[in-house]
C-alpha cells in the first residue's frame, strides 16, 4: 500500500534536515494546491511530506525598508488584502490574486506558484517583472537568487535537494513606477493562462520610459523575460509606433507549444495583444504616481 | 378531471421550496457514492490506454494474490449475450454491445474501455491490484473523426456492420451502422422553384453532459441470488433490466434503489458499473461499491453525439422556403446508436415545408458509445439549419424572425417524420421574441444578436404512481422516477392540488423497484408530464374513495358528496345537511370506514406536447483575442402550463448555459494516439458562472390538453436552440460566419486574421 510520511517542523533548520535526510523523494508542502492535487493523482509519489506552514516567517508580509518581504507559504488572500502591497505593486497581486478560487486563495502560495514550475503559473510574470529575489535555505546555510532563476523548465527547479524557499524580497517601487499583470483564458475564471504577461514600468516626470521589464508566461517551458519588448519601451512614450514595436518583440520571443490550451500561433498573437495591454494599464498607473 | 382553469388553481403554479432542497443544501442528500453496506468491498475497473486494440490476452493472477483482494473479473465472467435490441433506455441500445460496453471482450473499442475489475478491502487495495492486471494488445489503427471513420479504408470496428437502410445490402462492411431517410413532397421541384438556395456545411462536436457526480454505485449479490442495487441514475427499472439481461437474473431477483441523483441530462440512462459491481459481488459474496474519478467519467462514459451537418435551403425572395434537404453524419461512438433518428426529425420540425429530403448517417468509431444528453440529436441537426436559416434571413435582408414566422409550423401542419401537429406554441415564442423589449435594445461596437428556433417532441410513455393517505390526514405520494429537476415537487404540487391540502402535507418519495409499479426513466422530459398524469390520477382515486367514506359517515349515497378545499361537503340541500368533513377528518375514521385509502395507478400516457423555443443572444468579441462575451440572453419557451414556475426557468437556464457550453469551448481532445487528452473540467470547458449573464426566460403557455394541468416537456428544449442563436450573434458581430463548433478563442481570432490583417500584429 503506497505510504507518505509527513512532518511540520517548526524551524528553518529542522525542515532542511528533515528534507536531507530523506530516503527518496522529500517534497516540501505550502498550501498543497498543486502538491495535493498531484498526489492524489498519482502523478507524484513522494516518500516524504515537510510542511513549512509551522515555520515562523514562512506566513506573512514584512515591511522592511526597501522591500516588501513575503514569507513563501503566505495565501494570495492575505497577499490581496494588504494595502501597502496591493498599492505598491498592484500587478503582482492581479497574478496571484487570479489564481483559483475563494477556496484556493485560502491556501495558494507564491513559492508553490513558482517552484510547480508551471510556465502558466499566474503570479510568477509580474514577481519576475519587478526583479523579486528569493532567499532560500538549504545545508548551507542562506543563499538568495533572483526569482527567475528558480524555474528551469517544466516541472524542475534549480532548488538543490534540502533547499527550499523562505521568503519573497520584492523591491518597493521607484517614483513613476508600477505594473500590471493579465493573463488570457478562454472562460473568465478557473483555467490555465493560454498566455500570461507581467510588465513592469518606470516614466521619468514626461511620460518617456526609463527602465522596463516585459515578463511572459505560457509562451516558453518557462517565463521569458523579453529584452527586446524592454528596449521597445525604454526612451519611449507609449505611442501606435511604440506599441506596435512592443507586439512585435513579444511575439517573436514566444516559443511555444500547440496543445489543448492553444496553438503556437494563437498563443503568439495573443502575446502581442497582452504585451500591448499590459503596457497601457502599467504606463496609466506609474504616469498616475 | 381537467385543472386547465388556472385562476382555480391554489397550489399549482406557485414557487414552493422543493422536498429534497434542504437535504440538498446542506448536504445530507445521499448520492450514488453516499451508500455503504456491511463487509463491503471497494471495486476499481482497468481501462484500456488504447483506442482500437485486440485483447490477446489477460492475466489476472498477480493481483487475484495481492492480500485483500478477494475478486477480479473481465468478460470471461459475464455471459456472452447475443445481439438483440434494447428499448430499456434513451435512445438505442443493443444489449449485446452495452455487455460489451461494460467490459470489453475480445476487443477494446476506446480510450478507457472497461478491460477487468477487482474488489478489494480497501480503495488503495483494489488500485494497486488493478495495476497488477497484465493485460496483452494487439494495438490497432484507429478513427475518431466522424468523416475520416466513413472513409473507405478506415480502419474497422465492427466487422459484422453492415449498413442497415440500403438495399441491396452492402457487400463490405463498414463504420456506418444505418442509413436513414425521411422525404415529404418533391424536392427537385422545389428547388427548382427557388430564387435563392443556400448550400452550407457544418460540424458539432460530442459533448460532455457534465453532470457533477461521478456514477456511483453499491450492490450486493446474495448466495441465495437475490440482489440489491444501490445506485445513482436516471431510472432504477432501468438499471434492474439491464443488470437481469447483462448477468441472466430474473427480475424479481433484483431490487434497485435509486440514490440522490447529482445531475444526469442523458448520461445516467443507461449502465456502466452496476453489472461489473453484480459480477464481483457474485464472484466474493461481498457487497462491493464502485465508484468512478473523473477522469473515468470522460474517458469510460457516453458523450452526447457530435456530428456533421450538411444543410441546403431553397428559397423565393420573399423568404418563403420552397425546399430543404439534410445530410447528417452523426458520431455514435464505438457502438451503433447515435440519435440521427431524432435529429433527422427535429431539423425542420419548426417549419411548415411542402419538400423536404432528409439523410442520416450512424457512425461509429474509436470513441465512447454515445449516451443521451437533452433533447437527443436535436440540438447538432438544429445547430446547422438554424444556421443556415440565418444565413438566409440576412442574405435576402429579412429580420430572422420574420422569416420564421412566414415559414412557422402551426397546428396542421405535417412534420416531415409523419405527425401532423396540434396545439403547438411556436409561433407565440416568435411573437414574444419580436415583442421582447431585448429584440430592440441597440447594440455597441463589436457587439452582435442571434436568434434561433428549436423542437422537441417529448415523450410520455409508462409511469406509475400511489398516493397514500398517512392516519393524521398527510398523504405520501410514490413515483418511480428519479428527481433530476425538481419533479418530486411537483408532483407533491398536483397530488396537493388535486386533494385540496396544502403542498407541504404531501411528502413525495421515488420509491425502488419492488415499491411502485414499472415507470419508464427520467428522460424524454417525460415525468411532469406521463408521471405528473399518473400522480393526478392516483390522487383523484383517493378524492374518489374520500367521498364514499364521507358518505358512509353520512349514511348517504357518494354521488351526493362533494370535493371542495381538501374537504366532503354533501352536494347540495337534497343530500343532507351535514358538517364538512375534512380530509385529516376521514383519515382518522378510514380503519373504521373500510381501512386504508390509497390508490396505485399505472398508465402509459399519450398526448406529450411537443416544445418550441427561440432564443435571442446578444455577444460582444474581443477581436484581438477572439474571446466571446455572452452580453444577453433571453429564451423564450411555450411550456404548456409551468406545475413550479421556478423549476420551469431552471431547466430553461440550465439547457442555455450547457447550449452555450457545446457552442463556445466544449469538446474533447483526442491526441494522435486516439487517447483523451483532456478528461477534466480544467480543459474540458464547460461555462464558469462568471462566464454568463443572468438568463432571463420568458414562459409562453400553451396548454397540452392531453395533461390535466396543462403541462408538457420542458427539460429538453432549451438546449436546441443556444449553439445557432450564439453562431448567429458571432456572424452578426464579426461579419464572419462560423460553422464549426466550438467557437473557441483560436478559432475566432484566426477568422477575423483572414478578413483583415490586424492593424498592430507583426510584420
Ligand atoms: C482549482 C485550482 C485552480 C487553480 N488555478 C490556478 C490559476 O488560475 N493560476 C495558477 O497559476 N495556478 C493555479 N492553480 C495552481 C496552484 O493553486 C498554484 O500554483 C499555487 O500558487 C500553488 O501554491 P501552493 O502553496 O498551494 O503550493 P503547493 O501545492 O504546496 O506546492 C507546489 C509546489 O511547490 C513546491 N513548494 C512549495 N513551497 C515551496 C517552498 N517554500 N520552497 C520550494 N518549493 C516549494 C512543492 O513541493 C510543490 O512542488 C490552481 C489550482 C487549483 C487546485
Amino acid at each position: 500500500m503506497p505510504r507518505v510520511n509527513y512532518a511540520a517542523p517548526s524551524s528553518v533548520d529542522e525542515a532542511v534536515k528533515a528534507l536531507a535526510g530523506a530516503s527518496g523523494l522529500a517534497k516540501v508542502l505550502a498550501g498543497g494546491t498543486d502538491l495535493l492535487v498531484q498526489l492524489r493523482s498519482g502523478r507524484i509519489k513522494p516518500d516524504l511530506i515537510v510542511d513549512t506552514k509551522r515555520i515562523p516567517g514562512m506566513i506573512g508580509i514584512r515591511d522592511e525598508g526597501n522591500f516588501f518581504v513575503i514569507g513563501a507559504a503566505t495565501p494570495g488572500v492575505m497577499l490581496s488584502s494588504h494595502a501597502g502591497l496591493e498599492h505598491a505593486w498592484p500587478g503582482i497581486v492581479e497574478g496571484a490574486d487570479l489564481i483559483g478560487s475563494t477556496q484556493i486563495q485560502g491556501r495558494a502560495s507564491l513559492a508553490g506558484n513558482l517552484c510547480n514550475a508551471s510556465p502558466a503559473a499566474d503570479s510568477v510574470p509580474a514577481v519576475i517583472a519587478a526583479r523579486t529575489i528569493v532567499v532560500i535555505a538549504g545545508a548551507n546555510g542562506r543563499r538568495e537568487a533572483p526569482a527567475e532563476a528558480i524555474c528551469t523548465g517544466p516541472g524542475r527547479t534549480s532548488l538543490a535537494t534540502g533547499e527550499f524557499i523562505v521568503e519573497f524580497k520584492i523591491p518597493k517601487p521607484k517614483a513613476h513606477q508600477c505594473d500590471a499583470y493579465l493573463r488570457f483564458i478562454p472562460r473568465t475564471e478557473m483555467d490555465i493562462a493560454v498566455v500570461g504577461c507581467g510588465t513592469n514600468v518606470t516614466l521619468d516626470a514626461n511620460g518617456v520610459c526609463t527602465d522596463a521589464r516585459v515578463v511572459l508566461g505560457a509562451v516558453a517551458p518557462t517565463t521569458v523575460i523579453v529584452e527586446d519588448a524592454a528596449k521597445a519601451l525604454i526612451g519611449h512614450k507609449l505611442d501606435d509606433a511604440t506599441l506596435a514595436a512592443l507586439d512585435k518583440a513579444a511575439q517573436a520571443a514566444c516559443k511555444p507549444i500547440t496543445d489543448k490550451r492553444g496553438t503556437i500561433e494563437y498563443r503568439t498573437k495573443v502575446a502581442g495583444v497582452l504585451a500591448r495591454r499590459t503596457a497601457a494599464i502599467a504606463f496609466e498607473r506609474a504616469a498616475a504616481r | 378531471m381537467s385543472y386547465l382553469d388556472k385562476a382555480a388553481l391554489k397550489v399549482v403554479g406557485t414557487r414552493p421550496i422543493r422536498p429534497d432542497g434542504v437535504d440538498k443544501v446542506i448536504g445530507r442528500a445521499s448520492f450514488g457514492a453516499d451508500m455503504t453496506m456491511p463487509g463491503m468491498l471497494w471495486g476499481k475497473v482497468k481501462r484500456s490506454p488504447h483506442a482500437h486494440a485486440r485483447i490477446t490476452k489477460i492475466d489476472t493472477s498477480k493481483a487475484e494474490k495481492l492480500n485483500g483482494v478477494l475478486a477480479v473479473v473481465t468478460a470471461a465472467d459475464f455471459p456472452n449475450i447475443p445481439n438483440e435490441e434494447a428499448f430499456v433506455g434513451e435512445g438505442p441500445m443493443n444489449f449485446r454491445d452495452l455487455s460489451r460496453n461494460c467490459m470489453a471482450r475480445d476487443k477494446a473499442l476506446y480510450d478507457g474501455h472497461a478491460v477487468a475489475a477487482v474488489a478489494a478491502t480497501s480503495s488503495a487495495i483494489a488500485e494497486e491490484a488493478v495495476d497488477l492486471i497484465e493485460v496483452e494488445y494487439e494495438v490497432l489503427p484507429h478513427v475518431i473523426d466522424v468523416e475520416e471513420a466513413m472513409a473507405d479504408g478506415a480502419p474497422l470496428l465492427h466487422d459484422d456492420m453492415f449498413t442497415q437502410g440500403i438495399e441491396p445490402k452492402p457487400e463490405k462492411p463498414s463504420n456506418v451502422a444505418k442509413r436513414i431517410t425521411f422525404t415529404k413532397g418533391d424536392i427537385a421541384k422545389g428547388f427548382a422553384e427557388a430564387e435563392l438556395v443556400i448550400e452550407r456545411k457544418y460540424s458539432t462536436q460530442p459533448v460532455h453532459q457534465a453532470y457533477i457526480e461521478p456514477h456511483a454505485c453499491v450492490v450486493s449479490y446474495g448466495s441465495d441470488g437475490q440482489c440489491t442495487v444501490f445506485s445513482s441514475s436516471q431510472g432504477q427499472f432501468m438499471v434492474r433490466a439491464y443488470c437481469a439481461k447483462l448477468l441472466g437474473i430474473d427480475m424479481a431477483n433484483i431490487r434497485a434503489i435509486p440514490a440522490e441523483i447529482g445531475g444526469g441530462f442523458g448520461g445516467k440512462t443507461l449502465v456502466y458499473l452496476e453489472p461489473v459491481a453484480l459480477a464481483l459481488s457474485k464472484k466474493c459474496g461481498r457487497p462491493v461499491k464502485l465508484v468512478m474519478s473523473r477522469e473515468e467519467v470522460f474517458r469510460g462514459t457516453g458523450p452526447a453525439a457530435g456530428g456533421v451537418i450538411e444543410v441546403k435551403i431553397g428559397a423565393k425572395k420573399s423568404g418563403r422556403i420552397v425546399a430543404a434537404e439534410l445530410v447528417l453524419k452523426y458520431q455514435a461512438g464505438a457502438f451503433a446508436g447515435s440519435p440521427v433518428g431524432p435529429g433527422c426529425m427535429c431539423a425542420f420540425a419548426m417549419y411548415d415545408l411542402d419538400n423536404v429530403h432528409i439523410t442520416g448517417y450512424d457512425v461509429v468509431s474509436n470513441r465512447p458509445k454515445v449516451a443521451a444528453y437533452r433533447a437527443p440529436g436535436a440540438p447538432n441537426s438544429s445547430y446547422g439549419v438554424e444556421s443556415c436559416v440565418d444565413e438566409l434571413a440576412r442574405e435576402l435582408g429579412i429580420d430572422p424572425l420574420a422569416l420564421r414566422e412566414m415559414n412557422a409550423a402551426r397546428d396542421g401542419t405535417k412534420t416531415p417524420y409523419g405527425p401532423t401537429l396540434v396545439n403547438v406554441g411556436y409561433i407565440p415564442t416568435l411573437e414574444a421574441a419580436k415583442n421582447h423589449e431585448h429584440y430592440k435594445t441597440k447594440l455597441g461596437p463589436n457587439q452582435g444578436r442571434g436568434v434561433a428556433s428549436g423542437f422537441w417532441f417529448n415523450i410520455g410513455g409508462e409511469s406509475s404512481a400511489s398516493v397514500h393517505v398517512n392516519e393524521d390526514g398527510t398523504v405520501a405520494v410514490v413515483e418511480g422516477n428519479p428527481d433530476i429537476g425538481g419533479s418530486r415537487a411537483s408532483m407533491a404540487m398536483m397530488a396537493a392540488e388535486v386533494l385540496g391540502i396544502p403542498y407541504e402535507k404531501v411528502r413525495p418519495v421515488v420509491g425502488d423497484t419492488a415499491s411502485i409499479g414499472f415507470t419508464f426513466l427520467t428522460g424524454g422530459s417525460r415525468v411532469t408530464f406521463a408521471t405528473g398524469m399518473a400522480v393526478t390520477q392516483a390522487a383523484e382515486k383517493v378524492v374518489e374513495q374520500l367521498k364514499s367514506r364521507a358518505a358512509a359517515i353520512w349514511d348517504i349515497s357518494p354521488e351526493a358528496v362533494e370535493w371542495k378545499d381538501g374537504k366532503a361537503f354533501p352536494a347540495g340541500s337534497n343530500a343532507g345537511s351535514f358538517e364538512p368533513l375534512s380530509l385529516a377528518d376521514i383519515a382518522v375514521k378510514s380503519g373504521r370506514t373500510g381501512g386504508p385509502i390509497t390508490a396505485e395507478v399505472s398508465i402509459n400516457a399519450q398526448g406529450a406536447g411537443p416544445g418550441f423555443a427561440t432564443h435571442i443572444c446578444d455577444v460582444e468579441v474581443d477581436r484581438e483575442t477572439g474571446h466571446v462575451k455572452i452580453l444577453r440572453y433571453t429564451a423564450v419557451q411555450d411550456v404548456g402550463r409551468a406545475i413550479h414556475p421556478s423549476y420551469v426557468e431552471g431547466q430553461m437556464q440550465g439547457g442555455v448555459t450547457q447550449g452555450i457550453g457545446w457552442a463556445l469551448n466544449e469538446e474533447y481532445i483526442y491526441d494522435k494516439n486516439g487517447r483523451l487528452d483532456n478528461p477534466g473540467f480544467l480543459d474540458y470547458r464547460v461555462p464558469v458562472a462568471s462566464d454568463l449573464p443572468m438568463i432571463e426566460t420568458v414562459m409562453v403557455e400553451v396548454p397540452n390538453p392531453r395533461h390535466p394541468f396543462g403541462a408538457r416537456g420542458v427539460g429538453e428544449v432549451p438546449i436546441v436552440p443556444p449553439m445557432a442563436a450564439v453562431a448567429n450573434a458571432i456572424a452578426d458581430a464579426i461579419g464572419t460566419r462560423m460553422r464549426d463548433l466550438p467557437m473557441s478563442p483560436p478559432k475566432i481570432r484566426a477568422a477575423l486574421d483572414e478578413q483583415e490583417p490586424p492593424r498592430l500584429a507583426a510584420e
